[in-house]
């Protein structure tokens, strides 16, 4: 399904300094298998994410997501292909602000071959519980509700991977059990593979599969306390 | 579905520099139509209204003056002539027909005109058509004090037939200076949209000899109004008086020398198109820099629409097609400006001239012009679309701590 072959990304740091953040030189992931990566902040989790969805180009190395290698594409269709195949959940939602629920959902599949489909993106809705607040704004929903609304809209698309960049981050306890549940259970229903980052330990407790992100990174900066590094996420 | 939607949600969540901007561009092109049509109509009405009448004859002095005084009842005489130069210019071979006029006195600013009842009988004020009466008015009898009272004068007055007044003297209203005359109106004009609608007709003997004017002037006319039986004989009539003669002018032909009159002020509908280009320059400046602002803004939604799958193209033709949106909001919203502003200006030459200009004529510039702010609206959308399109995702989409 997810394939990373010698992944590597490097950023100038403050001090003119090349640091690598991303080094991996092999790791895969099956079809419907949910693994969780734990690391630290700044241990480069967010860039390997991004450099897995194709948002963040890498410096060398290969990512293939079903056949398809992501990195010798050109941007274009990496873009088509992030919309066909990926969903991203984002720590801190990264819900369109000015758009109702339904809009946002709608989104997450105008990009993609199947286009836009209220329907279907109303059914999702639903189906995380949201079907009452459609027409509302993402500033009119508590922090449990966004985090269900990001949910859906990464999965409307039908996505064979799914990212999850510390999905709970921004949750209390109750909405994080809450959304780390649904999350597998919407994987589990749509035959999506799962990967999740997070450095919270009880995030990481949910899931059976579980790495330490240091044993798949090489990077230097993956050996040294979280760097400030300028332009890195 | 896509785009609408992201453009729609754009300019809702920034609706207020939206509004903004759109009522610039309205201002500017509606200004600049205005002008446009202002100009184009005003021309084309001023230089054909003769009233059916070829040349003027008048005191010597400026044919224009002659002009606007005669057939457009604007400014004064330039002076009298004697009542033989009417009946000399009226038995000349060359002339079909000709109509004195004797001017001097007002109703509450509106003009009293002393002429002959032919004017009505025999004038087609334009081709194939005559003065009419409204229903139930008569034209005035030569030898009584009555008199035909143009449609927009009669509006204005709230004169109708069997109403009674007193002229008062000279061409401004004064109310101290009243004549002691007593007239009645015998008719009412069919609204003819030519300055003669401004007017009140009275007998050119009523002027003549109205109260306390000279009785030494009591035969001269103002001027005459004179039609041609073929357009070589005006040159004839120019050569006998205006060259060989020293008293008299002849005015001829009336629609060049207004033409005259607009190429002389041309400049300031040359500097209201300045102004309108400036505006819609401005205008055009301000969308750029609005929509430029607000990517600072906007640069995370951009970015999310980016991870979401959306290629760089389509953000770039978001950002363009928002700006041509706020151009076709602005461009509708200047037909409102241009109907107000078009309707005011008609307003003041109606009542000023009595020519009308038509507020719903059709004209290239009326599509040209909000077609071309579109365009310049989107043009102005370029840069900031660039900025969009090279908006980094990730970077952009990094967690705010």
């Amino acid at each position: 399904m997810l394939t990373v072959t010698d992944l590597s990304k490097s950023f100038i740091s403050p001090d003119g300094e090349r640091v690598e953040i991303v080094n991996v030189p092999a790791f895969a992931l099956a079809a419907d298998e949910q693994l969780a990566l734990r690391g630290e902040s700044g241990s480069g989790k967010t860039t390997f994410l991004n450099l897995i969805a194709g948002i963040l180009a890498a410096d060398t190395g290969r990512v293939t997501i079903e056949g398809a290698e992501m990195t010798a594409l050109s941007e274009p269709r990496r873009d088509r292909l992030r919309a066909e195949k990926l969903g991203y959940i984002f720590q801190s939602f990264n819900l369109l602000q000015g758009y109702t629920v339904l809009e946002n959902v709608v989104l997450g599949m105008s990009f993609g071959p199947r286009g836009a489909d209220r329907a279907h993106a109303r059914e999702m809705l639903e189906r995380v519980g949201l079907g009452h607040r459609l027409d509302h704004f993402p500033g009119q929903l508590s922090s449990g509700q966004q985090q269900r609304v990001a949910v859906a809209r990464a999965l409307v698309n039908r996505p064979k991977l799914v990212l999850a960049d510390e999905p709970t981050g921004n949750l209390d306890r109750k909405h994080a059990h809450e959304s780390l549940v649904l999350i597998g259970e919407v994987c589990r229903e749509h035959g999506a593979a799962l990967l999740l980052v997070s450095h919270n330990e009880e995030t990481l407790g949910h899931f059976q599969q579980r790495r330490d992100f240091a044993e798949i990174n090489k990077g230097s900066a993956a050996l040294q306390p979280a760097p400030k590094i300028s332009g890195a996420p | 579905m896509t785009l609408p939607l992201i453009i729609y949600r754009s300019l809702r969540q920034h609706a207020l520099s939206t509004i903004i901007t759109a009522g610039s561009i309205a201002l500017a092109c509606g200004l600049l139509m205005c002008v446009w049509m202002v100009k184009t109509q005003s021309q084309t009405a001023f230089t054909q209204t003769t009233t059916g009448f070829d040349a003027v004859l008048g005191a010597r002095g400026s044919k224009l003056q002659l002009v606007l005084n005669a057939i457009f009842h604007l400014e004064a005489s330039a002076g009298n002539l004697a009542y033989a130069d009417y009946e000399a210019i009226k038995r000349h071979p060359a002339v079909k027909a000709a109509i004195p006029i004797a001017v001097g006195d007002n109703l509450r600013g509106y003009r009293l005109v002393g002429t002959l009842p032919e004017l009505f009988q025999q004038v087609e004020y334009t081709p194939g058509r005559k003065f009419a009466l409204q229903t139930g008015g008569k034209i005035f009898r030569a030898d009584a004090r009555e008199a035909v009272v143009g449609a927009f004068a009669a509006e204005r007055l709230r004169l109708n037939v069997g109403s009674r007044f007193r002229p008062f003297h000279g061409l401004a209203f004064d109310p101290k200076s009243e004549h002691t005359d007593d007239y009645v109106v015998s008719g009412i004009l069919a609204q003819t949209n030519t300055p003669a609608d401004r007017v009140i007709w009275i007998p050119l003997h009523g002027i003549q000899t109205m109260s306390g004017h000279d009785p030494k002037a009591a035969t001269d006319v103002s001027a005459v109004l004179v039609q041609l039986r073929t357009p070589s004989a005006g040159f004839m009539l120019d050569l006998m008086y205006n060259k060989q003669g020293t008293r008299l002018t002849l005015a001829y032909p009336v629609g060049a020398i207004i033409a005259e009159l607009f190429n002389k002020i041309s400049w300031f509908d040359q500097v209201l198109t300045l102004v309108a280009y400036l505006v819609a320059l401005v205008a055009a400046a301000s969308v750029l820099t609005s929509i430029y602002n607000s990517m600072s803004a906007r640069g995370r939604d951009l970015a999310i629409l980016r991870a979401l799958g959306a290629q760089r193209r389509t953000i770039f033709g978001a950002v363009v097609a928002e700006a041509a949106c706020i151009g076709v909001l602005g461009a509708i919203a200047g037909y409102a400006v241009y109907f107000a502003l078009f309707a005011g200006v008609a307003g003041v030459i109606r009542s000023q001239t009595g020519v009308v200009l038509n507020v719903l004529a059709r004209h290239p510039v009326l599509w040209i012009c909000p077609v071309a702010m579109i365009a310049l609206c989107a043009l102005g959308g370029i840069v900031p679309a660039f900025k969009a399109y090279r908006t980094p995702v990730a970077e952009t989409l990094a967690p705010v701590s």
